[in-house]
């Protein structure tokens, strides 16, 4: 029994994100809650996505109406103890609709991306979290640090966690020379120098997959704990189609049925994401660094670098997440993990594992890291 | 890094940056380095706005400014592009182009064609178009379907700082003549650039807002007006789909008519007069195209038939407005209007 009254609240995803529109209830008022369960579907100009609760208890008003617009931090509804009268329970209401003030008047506050000065460039990075073991995150051919909206905020609780932008990504520098694997590896390594990061975790999706992988063989004693997420590197097959439709799209109606194939739900791909990559895609120095990359390390259709067997040189925890139904980078590859490694392998979910199936990845993150600090620490 | 920058500074940068990627891009006009009141080089102006300014000590000797003569300097872009640079020519306002159209419809949008693909023509002639700046009848015109109605020609109409950019980087690197008109009321607009160079390709209409009940097709000034209106149609249960060409010419009717595939209902909102512009030039296509997805008329919001007035009052009420574009839509939806 408890007199908490808990807030549940429309969650920030990504930088951007201003306020999310109520899809619908997954739950009616009155429901038993435990935390991580999923209680209500958002959308968002980027993505859709499912609002767990925060807490334990009972959904006891839904404040919010379907279809209605709300911003960052605005009331959804209100979990309690069944205990707590329905007098409080409207008090908690009416006292925060009268002081609650929407994020975009203090917005400098938020976490705001920084950048590294190197030799070609910059790199940008976003650092979110204020104490914990330091977790850097990579994201995959085409991304940036934002693919890690849902789950960077989440794991921040625990760590300091750094999105880091690869070379030829986001807004690091583009020219990626002969974009080697090594390239990305070194861009990891000045990344760590410059923030004075002895050891982190590192975990990586797909292309990010392989670096964090191959700067662990290259580093082992700097990397506690290796996540890959529907990793590169672990066999040959690699979805041809999706890699030359993606360096080849110039127009949203040639992209969008390429980015479909990230997810297992298509209609997760919202205009403002088709968008977003084609703005990425237009900036000079793109095309060539993706066209580099992609020559080198996924020519004709194949990985050209499977570093699976090496893997259990390492002897950090690793960690395998995959989405059963990937349709870039088979999920049969997890089974090429090493011995030891944790595998899960998400149903219903794509190759972006980490933004379809957040909840589910956020957890088994965050107790996979959880376990990996300790025993490091041993 | 994209930061807000405006519309104004987006086209300075989008200069800066392929002049000085690419020593063939010249800029010239009248008035593009010294201008109003300046004192000297010391203190160049950039033009009768400052859109230009930066780029004359930036770039010793090529930046031009021309005599009062339309028609020489012009003349002189497409000579230029046609033996080997690339000149950004600046027509103060668009209302000028009647003294040098020879040299844009019969000459440079001429070359390519008449010399069988062997010439090419990369000039970009920018100018300022629209009303709402208190300038009359000779500086507010929307002339972009003229230059539409020229085979040869490629038209930029931007609406937001990022399209400015995008296309103006893009126009430079075209090898075709492009005519390239910069809303004067949406200077000081703010938006999310990019820093880095980018192209914006042309013929690729931005939707700017999905909505399956009407689709509204909007160009320059009149997108942001088209915004306000859905916004407030939104509240009455109507979903605008609003879709801004962002270039005339290519036009991307493919997106016109998937969006009204999807609606069945089309309003387009045009600042030009009325006839033979924009708005029946799209009005038209979707009518031939997609009838059979038509529920209802398309309809059209533009300007009247009349010179753009001095008087302020006057040259407000000439300007389509939200409440038009609004009762447009309702109309075309069969909703009753507000009463």
């Amino acid at each position: 029994m408890s007199d908490a009254i808990e807030k549940l609240g429309m969650p920030k995803w990504g930088l951007s994100m201003t306020e999310g529109r109520l899809v619908d209830w997954l739950v009616e008022e009155g429901a038993e809650l435990q935390v991580g369960d999923e209680v209500a579907e958002v959308s968002t100009e980027k993505i859709d996505g499912v609002v767990e609760s925060p807490a334990a208890g009972v959904l006891r008003r839904r404040v919010a109406t379907v279809g209605e617009v709300v911003p960052v931090g605005g009331l959804l509804g209100v979990i309690a103890d069944a205990a707590v009268s329905d007098a409080d329970v409207d008090r908690f209401i009416d006292e925060f609709q009268a002081s609650f003030v929407p994020e975009e008047a203090e917005e400098e506050a938020g976490p705001a991306p920084e950048t590294v000065a190197v030799e070609a460039g910059t790199l940008r990075f976003l650092r979110q979290g204020e104490s914990g073991e330091p977790l850097v995150l990579l994201h995959g051919f085409g991304g940036d640090l934002n693919n890690w909206l849902f789950a960077a905020p989440a794991l921040a609780g625990q760590h300091v966690v750094y999105a880091l932008d690869l070379p030829g990504h986001g807004e690091s520098f583009k020219d990626v020379g002969a974009g080697d694997v090594d390239q990305l590896v070194g861009a990891v390594r000045i990344f760590l120098d410059f923030g004075d990061l002895e050891v982190v975790h590192l975990a990586g999706h797909s292309l990010g997959g392989l670096a964090a992988a191959c700067f662990a063989l290259e580093e082992p004693a700097r990397v506690a704990s290796l996540t890959l997420v529907a990793s590169a590197g672990l066999g040959e097959e690699i979805n041809r189609d999706y890699i030359e439709g993606f360096i080849e799209a110039e127009r949203r109606r040639d992209l969008k049925p390429v980015l479909e194939l990230l997810f297992a739900d298509p209609g997760l791909v919202t205009r403002q994401l088709v968008d977003d990559v084609l703005k990425y895609k237009r900036i000079d120095g793109v095309d060539e660094a993706l066209r580099a990359i992609a020559g080198n390390l996924f020519a004709d259709g194949r990985q050209c670098v499977v570093i699976a067997d090496r893997l259990a040189e390492l002897e950090v925890p690793i960690l395998v997440v995959w989405g059963r139904e990937d349709r870039i980078i088979p999920a049969a590859h997890a089974e090429r993990a090493p011995e030891g490694a944790q595998v899960h392998i998400l149903d219903g979910t794509g190759h972006s594992p980490h933004m379809e199936a957040a909840g589910d990845f956020n957890r088994i993150v965050g107790g996979f890291l959880a376990g990996a600090g300790a025993r490091a620490r041993q | 890094m994209a930061r807000e920058i405006t519309y104004q500074t987006a086209i300075n940068e989008a200069l800066a940056q392929e002049m000085e990627r690419d020593p063939s891009v010249v800029v010239f006009g009248e008035d593009v380095a010294g201008g109003m009141e300046a004192p000297g080089e010391d203190d160049a102006w950039g033009g009768v706005l400052g859109v230009t300014k930066g780029l004359y000590h930036r770039f010793p000797g090529r930046v031009l400014d021309t005599p009062i003569s339309e028609s020489a300097y012009v003349g002189a872009a497409a000579g230029a592009a046609a033996s080997g640079l690339r000149p950004v020519a600046e027509l103060m306002f668009v209302d000028f182009m009647g003294v040098c159209l020879d040299q844009i419809f019969n000459q440079a949008a001429k070359f390519r064609y008449m010399f069988g693909g062997r010439a090419k023509t990369p000039m970009v002639i920018r100018t300022m178009w629209g009303a709402g700046i208190r300038a009359a009848s000779q500086h507010s015109q929307a002339l972009y379907s003229i230059f539409t109605h020229i085979p040869g020609l490629k038209v930029a109409v931007p609406a937001t700082p990022y399209d400015a950019k995008g296309l103006l980087i893009a126009a430079i690197r075209d090898d075709d003549p492009v005519i390239f008109l910069e809303h004067k009321v949406l200077y000081d607009v703010k938006g999310d650039v990019p820093e880095e160079p980018y192209a914006l390709p042309f013929g690729e209409a931005n939707i700017v807002r999905e909505g399956g009940d009407v689709t509204v097709v909007a160009l320059g000034r009149m997108v942001s007006f088209a915004e306000q209106a859905a916004d407030a149609l939104e509240d009455d249960g109507i979903d605008c789909e609003i879709v801004d060409p962002r270039t005339t010419s290519p036009l991307d009717e493919d997106t016109i008519l998937e969006s009204v595939e999807n609606t069945g209902r089309l309003v387009v909102v045009d600042e030009a007069n009325p006839r033979c512009g924009m708005a029946c030039d799209i009005a038209a296509r979707v009518a031939q195209e997609a009838f059979e997805d038509l529920k209802a008329p398309p309809r059209m919001v533009t300007a009247p038939h009349s010179p753009v007035p001095f008087s302020p009052v006057l040259e407000d009420a000439y300007v389509p407005s939200v409440d038009a574009i609004a009762a447009a839509v309702r109309e075309t939806a069969g909703a009753p209007s507000p009463a």
